[in-house]
């Protein structure tokens, strides 16, 4: 169901709303929009714009504010960057379900997204596509791909009255092609995007009921195709076209109704998917901008984890140990039994090891982590926080990493190495940026490594040591993994 | 020489499961450990079984020649001046945590234990024993220390190995790390300074405790190891890594 002028009003309401929980939060500040364009960097910020005009800036992509600035009214834009210069598509609704469906999908140029800058300024919207008020198509929420194979530039717009059609536009002008004819390539959409990756092109869609609030059914679809034209095939093999479609992400976490993809490449292995919710629970129900991890499964996109608060196992990806203090490790007391013997005696659970077991035997100081055989033992346990105005990154917070029980951080040190201080103080070098990457495991970053400005992440140098080191996708060395036992 | 030293030695080979089973039955008759208990408390070795495998030390070294070599084509150190075992009893390797093993390689066992670059066939007392260094070439690319034992037909469990090698560098090597995998638990020197702990009942394997980044010098450096086992095979691998992770091949190694 498109209800795009009910989305506007609720958007404008939203924006007059304030921050009530922030760990609950999808991203903080005012993030209210609906239908935001995929995320753009420009000039060190980030931007996207909404249904109803208008959009959000962020300084680290975790704090949202309005300030966007995007002419033209109208319904779910899409942004794309071209050389330098910014592509905005967007569209003058038919007027939904029960309305007209004479649509116009327009783009327009800007140099720059910064509002305040002396280079801001829309180039006039240019009509690339249009639908008549009967036929099979409303021709709103334009979508659009420059194929990295080809440098050919896409659009994809459409809603639930018929088609997702698909047309080409001149990367250099973003006008149609000429001659191009619009091709039919989905139904049961709205909100479509594309996107390619390694052999295949993705149409993602947005199925379910638009702009009800906390009872709005919106979720993310996807289908893929070797052509950028189609057939767009979901994971049974039903053609898009079919309403086919494999679910990428629905309603959790107390947030209903996500809808309009957004993909956003931070660099290789580490992948955003940017959404909106049609109703955070936790802020008042309104509809707010979302960042999740990107996570690609068996050649599928699916929504990677918002990283939840809590104690874990922080398992190496290169061997499967666990990062521990350096300290001795403290054996049980007995219980050792003759496992070749028959033995009837009433079976007793073993108590778990405890802080107060072996706190006594740790040293006081700094103490250094390595890598061991995970034996949920307490000094393999890291309880991890999110830190409150410390800023973020996009779609997160910064943590802090602690021992169970303790308040003994993991910190970056000045010699590029990782050691524990016996207290957090929210040095920049003990908070870190946590990201969960394409393949599921997650990459550990430090927000500053004391003494350069290099991006260093926790990395391990060997099984059994860890450091830091520069990010490598292709190395498992680089990669980690929470887990929750 | 060491081809015609072809020494055998003997072992019964024993039903797997029984023999965990006696290992067990072994364990469990210790007296109830106080948290972790110190070496001394446990019994003297016990020794292998007699072996039947022959152990010829040609299978695993030869001599060392008094010139230079490099690394092998993955940067692991073979030539090594070895010690003969020391006796340091220990039924169980599960004792080595970090603080037993500080306590223990902390201990002067000889006389300029933590400076000395013997000669071929130099001896050193220890106690009552009067071990004697070798200098090798691993035919591997891990140096099998049980195998030195055996093949000398000393001690193979309970025992602590020292080694040292020199290694001589075209010029400064900034950020490289020094990487060791050893059977059981070892501690590292490099030019005097501790550079790597590998602590517990461990096995070996290719870098699995890598230093912090350091400094190779123009010129010679001295390395320095202390492997120490109580039951079961030891032995060890080495090697340096440069910044980007590949091991280092362009040094070379000596005994002098």
């Amino acid at each position: 169901m498109s209800m795009k002028t009910k989305a506007i009003l609720l958007g404008t309401v939203a924006l007059m709303s304030v921050l009530t929980s922030e760990e609950a939060s999808a991203q903080i500040g005012t993030p209210y929009i609906h239908d935001p364009s995929t995320i753009m960097e420009c000039e060190g910020k980030y931007y996207t714009f909404g249904t109803g005009g208008g959009g959000l800036i962020s300084e680290d992509g975790w704090e949202w504010h309005g300030g966007g600035v995007r002419p033209g009214g109208g319904a779910a834009p899409d942004a794309i960057k071209i050389g330098d210069r910014y592509l905005i598509a967007y569209s003058s609704t038919g007027g939904g379900l029960g309305g007209g469906h004479a649509g116009k999908v327009l783009t327009m140029w800007n140099k720059t997204l910064d509002p305040n800058s002396p280079d801001f300024a829309y180039t006039e919207p240019i009509e690339v596509a249009h639908s008549l008020d009967d036929e099979d198509c409303d021709a709103i929420d334009a979508g659009l791909l420059l194929d990295p194979t080809d440098g050919r530039l896409w659009c994809s717009y459409g809603t639930y009255f018929g088609f997702i059609r698909l047309v080409e536009l001149d990367p250099k002008t973003g006008k149609r092609v000429e001659g191009n004819e619009a091709i039919d390539i989905a139904i049961d959409c709205e909100a479509t995007t594309l996107a390619y990756r390694d052999g295949w092109y993705y149409l993602l869609g947005t199925h379910g009921t638009c702009c009800d609030g906390p009872n709005s059914t919106y979720n993310i679809v996807v289908g893929r195709s070797r052509k950028v034209t189609g057939p767009y095939i979901d994971n049974v093999g039903r053609d898009m076209l079919e309403g086919g479609g494999k679910m990428v992400i629905a309603a959790s976490d107390r947030k209903t109704g996500p809808g309009h993809f957004g993909r956003f490449i931070v660099e290789d292995g580490v992948e955003k998917m940017s959404y909106h919710y049609e109703a955070d629970f936790d802020q008042g129900g309104r509809s707010v901008l979302a960042i999740r991890p990107l996570v690609w499964k068996n050649g599928w996109p699916v929504a990677g984890e918002a990283f939840k608060e809590g104690t874990y196992e922080i398992e190496s990806e290169r061997r499967g140990y666990a990062l521990e203090l350096a300290v001795d490790f403290v054996r049980m007391q007995g219980s050792m039994h003759r496992f070749w013997e028959k033995d009837d005696k009433p079976l007793v659970p073993l108590k778990s090891q405890t802080l107060d077991d072996v706190i006594g035997t740790w040293p006081q100081g700094d103490i250094n982590v390595r890598i061991g055989d995970y034996m949920f033992r307490p000094h393999q346990k890291w309880t991890i926080t999110a830190v409150s105005n410390a800023g973020g990154y996009l779609g997160g917070h910064y943590y802090k990493i602690v021992i169970e029980g303790t308040n003994r951080a993991l910190a970056a040190t000045t010699d590029a190495e990782v050691v524990t201080v016996p207290a957090f103080t929210g040095a920049p070098e003990q908070l870190w940026r946590i990201d969960q990457l394409t393949d599921g495991t997650y990459r550990i970053m430090p927000k500053e490594v004391p003494g350069t400005d290099k991006e260093l992440v926790l990395v391990s140098t060997g099984d059994s040591t860890p450091s830091l080191g520069k990010f490598d996708m292709n190395s498992d060395n680089s990669k980690w993994n929470f887990r929750d036992h | 020489m060491y081809n015609s030293q072809k020494h055998i030695m003997t072992m019964n080979i024993i039903h797997r499961k029984t023999g965990l089973a006696m290992c067990l039955a072994a364990l469990l008759a210790l007296p109830a450990f106080a948290q972790n208990p110190p070496a001394g408390d446990f019994p003297p070795p016990r020794q292998a079984y007699k072996i039947q495998t022959p152990t010829y030390l040609a299978d695993y070294f030869t001599e060392a020649t008094p010139g230079v070599v490099s690394p092998d084509e993955n940067g692991f150190i073979r030539r090594w001046l070895l010690l003969e075992p020391i006796d340091k009893p220990n039924r169980s390797n599960t004792v080595f945590t970090d603080s037993y093993l500080r306590q223990t390689f902390d201990t002067l066992y000889f006389k300029n234990q933590f400076s000395i670059l013997p000669k071929d066939g130099d001896k050193v007392k220890v106690g009552k024993q009067k071990l004697a260094w070798h200098a090798l070439d691993s035919k591997l690319y891990n140096v099998k220390l049980y195998r030195l034992a055996a093949g000398l037909k000393k001690q193979v469990y309970g025992v602590l190995f020292w080694a040292v090698t020199v290694i001589d560098c075209p010029e400064d090597m900034e950020n490289v790390r020094f990487s060791a995998g050893s059977n059981s638990a070892s501690m590292w020197w490099l030019n005097g300074e501790e550079v790597l702990l590998l602590s517990g009942d461990r096995r070996m394997v290719v870098d699995d405790g890598l230093s912090r980044r350091l400094t190779l010098k123009k010129g010679r450096n001295i390395l320095r190891g202390a492997i120490i086992n109580g039951p079961g095979m030891s032995d060890f691998c080495v090697r340096f890594m440069d910044e980007n992770g590949m091991p280092v091949t362009n040094i070379t190694i000596s005994y002098q």
